[in-house]
């Protein structure tokens, strides 16, 4: 540690101001902070401040999606085994799907770390800012949305795209108006439309392996096409309620497993980290929504329950890690519930009553993250008007 | 009436002040600081120089603004030096104290008229003592202010004890009640802790123009300003005063004796001494033979007022004009390792991702360390927690941040100072300087008006 440190200090000189790497200067400083909480005391204002800091705070939310990771990369192995027809049962195998999950995720996670990281490093030093670490969930954020056939080139244009224009473009983080991992996932949607949806790309694998009756189709496909009869009636009882609790389902890396969402979630809830108002008001906006369709039930699919729509698709991990981003999300603690609560009926109404597109997270939150400045307004503006009030009355 | 607030946060610290006295010299040297006093310019005119001797009463200092406003010297003595900061500000006016304190005997007042006593308060230089809000600045004598209010309770990290701070001095401030009471057309109103026994409480109920409130909860809920936006909170161009319970008692000792005795009990407090307690002294008193030889580890950081909106002074310098409270931790300049991962040792939190935060009756050894660094606003709702009021701060921030007049206005800038908003600085994920933006925004919307 002393070792480390005196490294540092001695290196210091030749990134400051006047060094041989001034320009490096925000990378040496990334680097020394993350390394050691750096020896600033308060200038003016309080002398006393609290422990956190962003780096914490960004850190508890790695450690929040570490559940969804760690299932996702048995996950990707547990489906091609099963499309395989080899090892069904979920106990069998652990070593080899895990290993083959780790195969596709691992390279993943260094794309979309390499290239987002990359590109922070490069803006702070040619703007001359310091690296921010919103990126560190971003990184991992971006693969555990995407499915697992994703080519990897795709994956790093995105991330790229999402960086430069969904982030940096505004100004860096805590100024972009969009939710940076959404902005990667819509840019794919609709330039690659045909790597990002339909039947064939949830499962990781060469096709020719599959056996030949093998449909990769996600629970949600199986439902929007015959309703309940068809998820339950799915060859192997794929899509039992306590398969697609457990997450063992195709889908994108990271969203399958409700159990892993919900130790998320509560770590979030735990610690704070994470706003409960959004999460429960998401989740309460689209069981609505669903109760209501399925009340008006006409057709297979809008008589699915609501919570079998809560465990199938992505409604759970955009609860939890896409609605909760605090600088898209609404600020005022009472615009996070209508802000939550328009992103649950939205999301549903997309997913169920849009033909158009499968799923409708992704859509509802960037709509909202669009929206919340305008449901700011809203409870600033009555803020205004009670104080504007009291004047005349008195 | 009682008022019960749920938000904010009482930050436990090591080194409270107890019940003792602190056993030490009195200081030899007592200063008048002008930049204490938000309106005063940086350079107002000075009336004496140095040698020269004073009585305690005696104008030091007059604002070139405003010259009937004059601040005095709180000792008699000689003026020992005029210390001058960048560009020649006035930044203390040092008095060699005597031994035997003289007095200016001023003549008494006819408590029945306002201008004699507004007369005595200006001529004194206790004027200074009470401040104006908005914007926190010295008192306009050209206003009648709609209320006076007095926080008779303090609930910031190692406050004084009220109760011990007014020890045998309840006459005065009955005397000073009755004399602020002629000075406002509604009334003089009290904030004291609920439930508790205060001089306040026994003394003022039978004052006519007198109103008690009662409060509840954690900082800031003794601050002054969150109890005016309780009781009646202030709009766009009204006025209230504030002045703190021992100046009230040296306002009411200079109408009823004639002499300006600026008399304060100070709390001598902080994790990094050896030695706490309370000393009798004056306004604006040395503060080395409290530190001196009392200081459990170096570097060490000197804090006049509290650790949330106390200023930093150096250790030759003197406590602040308002302030009955010095502060002394250690100067947190160490990295530490990995620090945002697992922390080394405790530390006081607002955030549930520390285990510090469930040990609720610990009291922390603090030090000034940041720990991290400033970034952009990220989280939300963080602010609103400790801010006690019906007001936005982010919002509000971001509103003086751009410069907008009237979306600042309506936010309620009128109704904060630097003070209330400490507790966001203290919790602020991003490292803000809240207080200075806070100031500026005050400074900027005070130019405007």
């Amino acid at each position: 540690m002393r070792q480390i440190r005196q490294l540092l200090d001695n290196a210091k000189p030749q990134f400051s101001k006047g060094g041989r790497f001034e320009k490096l200067h925000y990378v040496f400083d990334a680097a020394e902070t993350f390394l050691f909480v750096p020896g600033e005391s308060c200038a003016d204002g309080v002398h006393v401040k609290d422990g956190i800091d962003l780096k914490r705070t960004m850190f508890t939310v790695v450690v929040a999606l570490l559940p969804c990771l760690l299932f996702g990369i048995w996950n990707v192995g547990h489906q091609h085994f099963l499309a395989a027809g080899e090892l069904p049962d979920v106990w069998s195998g652990f070593l080899a799907k895990a290993w083959l999950g780790l195969g596709v995720v691992l390279p993943m996670l260094v794309v979309s770390y390499g290239v987002g990281l990359g590109i922070e490093f490069l803006f702070a030093v040619l703007r001359g800012h310091p690296v921010n670490e919103g990126f560190l969930v971003t990184g991992l954020l971006i693969p555990l949305i995407m499915p697992p056939t994703i080519p990897l080139w795709m994956l790093a244009l995105a991330t790229a795209f999402a960086v430069v224009i969904g982030k940096e473009a505004f100004g860096g983080t805590g100024m972009n108006i969009l939710n940076v991992a959404l902005v990667a996932r819509v840019f794919l949607f609709f330039a690659y439309p045909a790597s990002m949806t339909g039947d064939a790309i949830w499962v990781a694998g060469p096709p020719s392996k599959f056996v030949d009756a093998y449909s990769g189709a996600t629970p949600l496909a199986v439902a929007y096409s015959g309703g309940m009869d068809a998820l339950l009636t799915e060859p192997g009882s794929r899509f039992t309620l306590s398969n697609l609790f457990w997450g063992t389902v195709p889908g994108s890396v990271g969203e399958t497993s409700v159990v892993a969402i919900m130790l998320g979630a509560l770590i979030l809830i735990a610690t704070g980290i994470g706003s409960w108002r959004i999460m429960v008001t998401v989740i309460a906006g689209a069981v609505a929504c669903a109760a209501l369709f399925q009340w008006v039930g006409i057709g297979p699919f809008q008589n699915v329950p609501p919570h079998y729509h809560l465990a199938m698709g992505s409604v759970l991990f955009a609860a939890v890690f896409m609605a909760t981003d605090p600088v898209t999300a609404a600020h005022t603690e009472k615009g996070k519930l209508v802000y939550g609560l328009l992103i649950g009926i939205i999301g549903m109404l997309i997913r169920i009553a849009n033909p158009a597109y499968p799923e409708g997270w992704m859509l509802a939150i960037l709509l909202m993250n669009v929206f919340a400045p305008a449901i700011d307004h809203v409870f600033v503006a009555a803020n205004i008007r009670r104080r504007g009030a009291r004047a005349t009355l008195r | 009436m009682n008022y019960q607030l749920r938000r904010g946060l009482t930050l436990k610290l090591a080194g409270t002040p107890g019940g003792a006295t602190f056993d030490g010299k009195q200081p030899a040297s007592f200063a008048i600081k002008p930049g204490d006093i938000p309106g005063i310019e940086a350079i107002p005119h000075v009336l004496v120089g140095p040698g020269d001797s004073v009585l305690a009463g005696q104008p030091l200092v007059r604002v070139k603004a405003q010259p009937e406003v004059q601040l005095s010297s709180p000792v008699s003595g000689r003026v020992y030096e005029i210390r001058r900061g960048p560009k020649r500000a006035v930044e203390e006016i040092v008095i060699e104290a005597d031994r035997e304190i003289q007095f200016v005997e001023f003549r008494k007042p006819d408590l029945a008229s306002r201008d004699e006593i507004v007369r005595l308060l200006l001529e004194s230089g206790a004027w200074g003592l009470i401040r104006q809000r908005p914007f926190n600045v010295f008192a306009n004598p050209g206003v009648v202010p709609r209320d006076i209010f007095v926080s008779c309770f303090d609930t910031a990290p190692l406050a004084p004890d009220p109760e011990i701070v007014m020890q045998g001095r309840e006459g005065a401030f009955a005397e000073g009640l009755a004399a602020l009471a002629c000075l406002t057309e509604g009334r003089v109103h009290l904030g004291v802790r609920a439930g508790s026994k205060t001089v306040a409480v026994d003394l003022s109920a039978s004052l006519p123009k007198i109103a008690i409130h009662q409060f509840d909860g954690p900082h800031p809920a003794g601050n002054v300003g969150v109890q005016i936006h309780h009781v009646a909170p202030l709009s766009k161009g009204q006025i209230v005063w504030t002045i703190k319970p021992q100046d009230v008692a040296i306002i009411g000792s200079l109408v009823s004796r004639g002499v300006f005795d600026a008399r304060r009990t100070i709390a001598i407090t902080g994790s990094n001494l050896q030695r706490t307690g309370y000393v009798q002294t004056r306004l604006g008193a040395a503060v080395a033979p409290w530190v001196e030889n009392n200081l459990k580890a170096e570097p060490a950081r000197l804090v006049s007022g509290n650790v949330l909106s106390g200023k930093q002074i150096a250790l030759a310098s003197h406590l602040g004009f308002y302030d009955d409270q010095l502060t002394v931790i250690a100067e947190g300049d160490q990295p530490e390792f990995l620090g945002w991962l697992l922390p080394s040792y405790p530390r006081p939190t607002m955030s549930r991702t520390f285990l510090s935060y469930y040990a609720k009756d610990r009291e922390f050894d603090v030090t000034s360390s940041q720990h991290g660094k400033k970034r952009a606003f990220v989280m939300t709702g963080e602010y609103e927690r400790v801010v006690p009021m019906d007001v936005l701060p982010q919002h509000l921030l971001k509103a003086i941040l751009g410069r907008d007049f009237e979306r600042a206005e309506g936010l309620g800038i009128y109704e904060v100072v630097e003070e209330d908003f400490s507790l966001c600085e203290f919790v602020c994920t991003s490292k803000q300087p809240v207080q200075r933006i806070l100031r500026e925004g005050l400074d900027w919307i005070r130019s405007e008006a």
